[in-house]
């Protein structure tokens, strides 16, 4: 036999946490070299998990009534995806979403009634206001990862200090593109933040079928770049693994991964039916460990919450979910216009005929109709 | 004003262009120290430095996509892929985000960035370095394809290309890059975009190309008129948008038409102009269209490409025999 060692021999680092599901600090005293979020902060994150947490409750009921489309819900992994997004500063940094990231996004300053458009088939609903710094939702599993790259390289050319932060799957992370993409980020030293959510399921894969990589945030190594594992459904432990990612991008000392371990206790969208392949017992276990209820018991210890106040924000998070979802329902759909408009800056003068061919075409339709 | 080749008209663009707008950035393989392949950005790494005449590790997918992302983060990416043969690699990242990504965000982010690609045969290269795959490009909404077929095209459509705020694949003849030699002035000038060049005007015939294509069937039209035969010739310039008008003006006047492609017979960007000319001018047509391409199969190894790419020979014998039933 061989001496040859490709890896590291010793065991794979723990998930780094820092608060246990009671709500107590997993160390006496956190020694990590940084402030905790501090009591006012945790609380406005604590609104954008409730306040998905609802919205995903309500567009599931309503996509059972035909009232919404298909769409992937965030539940479960609230705190990977709100703990992460806090770390950025939404005026400088930018963020390329997969799709099951609707709390970064809002925190970023897409609005809600514009995600609720989308999934109503409104193309309008895509439009993301100048100011905030975001890509569209991406379907395409990865591809918006180099996208991210040439985003935080090409801030790095122009003298910010902004960074890029992207979200992908367990199983986007098979993707050609996230090797591409680490590789490039490590040559650029871009300020790059890749963002893995380890959820354990593309759609019915689990993850040992994505790769036999004992962990995924291990992969850095090959890249040249730094790599740390996180408990996903802790806010204070991803806030705090991001916070630092995101101070080294703008200093200078390039990419992170981040591996987020956490798990969708719900289906993969609105038209899948995990019950024909998730372990029953494994997902009622992960559901005891529901981040949201892990940083109110935080809270609660610390004397900052109590059950009138998680009441009073479902409360105010209800509210705020039925005027997006009325807001969006409100918006008239488009008409043949919308095929067309944005597609170029300059269109070509067969898009402008046809623009006019389908615009007649409309009303021919309608008429036929008798609508 | 002075005669040069097309990859020093290229050249001189790029650095005219970086020159101007800081904001001009090339990306590729081998682009830097090299200066690329076949020489299209010699000396721009060192008059404008590492950081913006950019070496990239050898993979075609992110290549195109940061470049997506550096236009993202507001500068004007000219992103070289080596062959055309190579973008299958890249071919999800252009497919789907580069020409889609504006009507996704909704007008949120322009795109304004130039795939520059050489293309097509003759040059007896390895496999994979000389296929015409410009079909796909023009079939994918969103994207602009152009093809320049002189020198002074391709430093004045480039210019226009690295102006515009739309992604445009901008293809290069690489067996014209040396071959082809023309006026070219030294100053900055654009080409208006989706207009049709007519390189010889006629009266019997329309031939329609582009690219290296043109050149070659130029060649043949001169053979054409020793044998009587007035053919009027197009060089397209630009697939998208692509000038319907020049067109239908050309074959309403001649009555007759060549499509001449390097790419295979089945749906080749050659069918749609046929599908076209029938919309446009029926009833002008004295004779069916031909269609003068490469065979439905693989591009082959350079022993035997002279009898897939079309050339002037088999274009002067088709025209000929077209006029003979069609006098």
């Amino acid at each position: 036999m061989s001496d040859y060692r490709f890896i590291p021999s010793k065991q794979p680092v723990a998930p780094f946490s820092l608060l246990n599901q009671d709500g107590t600090l997993t160390l006496a005293s956190p020694d990590t070299g940084h402030e905790l979020m501090d009591f006012a902060t945790i609380k406005a994150a604590l609104r954008f998990m409730v306040l998905t947490r609802v919205f995903d409750e309500k567009a599931t009921a309503m996509q059972r009534q035909g009232r919404f489309g298909t769409f992937s819900s965030v539940r479960g992994q609230e705190a990977a995806v709100v703990g992460s997004s806090f770390a950025l500063d939404p005026a400088r940094d930018w963020i390329a979403p997969q799709y099951r990231e609707l709390p970064a996004l809002l925190r970023h300053g897409y609005p809600l009634k514009h995600f609720a458009m989308y999934f109503m088939g409104n193309p309008r609903g895509g439009a993301i206001p100048n100011n905030v710094n975001m890509l569209p939702l991406q379907i395409s599993l990865a591809a918006q990862v180099p996208q991210a790259v040439g985003i935080g390289w090409g801030l790095k050319l122009q003298g910010s200090d902004g960074v890029a932060i992207t979200y992908f799957g367990d199983g986007a992370s098979s993707e050609g593109d996230i090797h591409e993409s680490l590789n490039l980020a490590g040559i650029m030293k871009a300020p790059v933040i890749f963002f893995l959510q380890n959820n354990g399921w593309a759609i019915s894969t689990p993850r040992e079928i994505q790769t036999a990589a004992r962990s995924l945030a291990e992969r850095a190594l090959g890249y040249g770049i730094h790599g740390v594992t996180v408990d996903g459904n802790d806010l204070l432990a991803v806030n705090q693994v991001t916070t630092q990612a995101v101070a080294r991008a703008r200093a200078g000392e390039g990419p992170t991964l981040i591996e987020a371990i956490t798990y969708r206790t719900g289906p993969h969208n609105t038209a899948d039916d995990p019950t024909r392949y998730v372990d029953e017992a494994k997902l009622a276990e992960w559901i005891t460990r529901d981040p949201i209820e892990r940083i109110e018991n935080y809270l609660k210890l610390q004397g900052q919450w109590d059950e009138a106040a998680a009441a009073v924000l479902r409360e105010e998070c209800a509210v705020e979910v039925d005027a997006a979802m009325e807001q969006a329902r409100a918006e008239a759909a488009p008409g043949s216009e919308a095929l067309f408009d944005f597609v170029f800056a300059e269109p070509p003068s067969r898009m402008i005929a046809q623009r006019s061919q389908w615009a007649e075409r409309s009303q021919w339709t309608s008429r036929e109709a008798g609508v | 004003m002075s005669e040069k080749t097309m990859i020093e008209a290229i050249r001189e663009c790029l650095r005219q262009e970086m020159e101007a707008d800081e904001r001009v950035i090339i990306i590729g393989e081998d682009v830097g120290r090299l200066g690329g392949v076949f020489r299209a950005t010699d000396g721009l790494q060192q008059q404008f430095g590492p950081s913006r005449v950019v070496d990239m590790p050898l993979a075609e997918g992110v290549i195109i996509g940061s470049g997506i992302g550096l236009a993202i983060s507001g500068l004007r990416p000219v992103v070289e892929l080596q062959f055309l043969g190579f973008g299958h690699q890249a071919f999800h990242q252009i497919g789907q985000q580069v020409a889609r990504l504006r009507f996704r965000s909704q007008g949120r982010h322009s795109l304004p960035m130039v795939i520059r690609s050489p293309f097509g045969g003759g040059v007896r290269t390895p496999e994979l370095h000389s296929d015409a795959f410009e079909a796909y490009y023009a079939h994918t909404p969103g994207l602009k394809v152009m093809a320049p077929a002189s020198a002074y095209d391709a430093k004045g459509m480039l210019t226009q290309a690295i102006a515009s705020d739309d992604p445009i694949l901008f293809l290069e003849p690489l067996k014209g890059y040396r071959l082809v030699k023309d006026e070219v002035p030294d100053e900055r000038y654009e080409v208006p975009e989706g207009k049709l060049r007519i390189l010889r005007e006629g009266s019997d015939i329309t031939l329609i190309a582009w690219s290296a294509a043109a050149v070659m069937v130029n060649k043949a039209a001169e053979e054409l008129a020793a044998l009587g035969i007035d053919a009027e010739v197009l060089d397209l310039r630009s697939l998208v948008p692509l000038d319907v008008e020049g067109i239908a003006q050309s074959v309403s006047k001649t009555g007759r038409v060549a499509v001449i492609q390097e790419a295979p017979f089945t749906g080749g960007f050659g069918s749609e102009i046929i599908a076209t000319i029938q919309e446009e001018c029926f009833y002008d047509l004295q004779a069916p269209i031909l269609r003068i391409t490469a065979p439905d199969t693989p591009y082959p190894l350079g022993g035997v490409e002279d009898l897939y790419v079309p050339d002037s020979d088999r274009v002067v014998a088709e025209v000929t025999a077209l006029m003979r039933v069609s006098p």
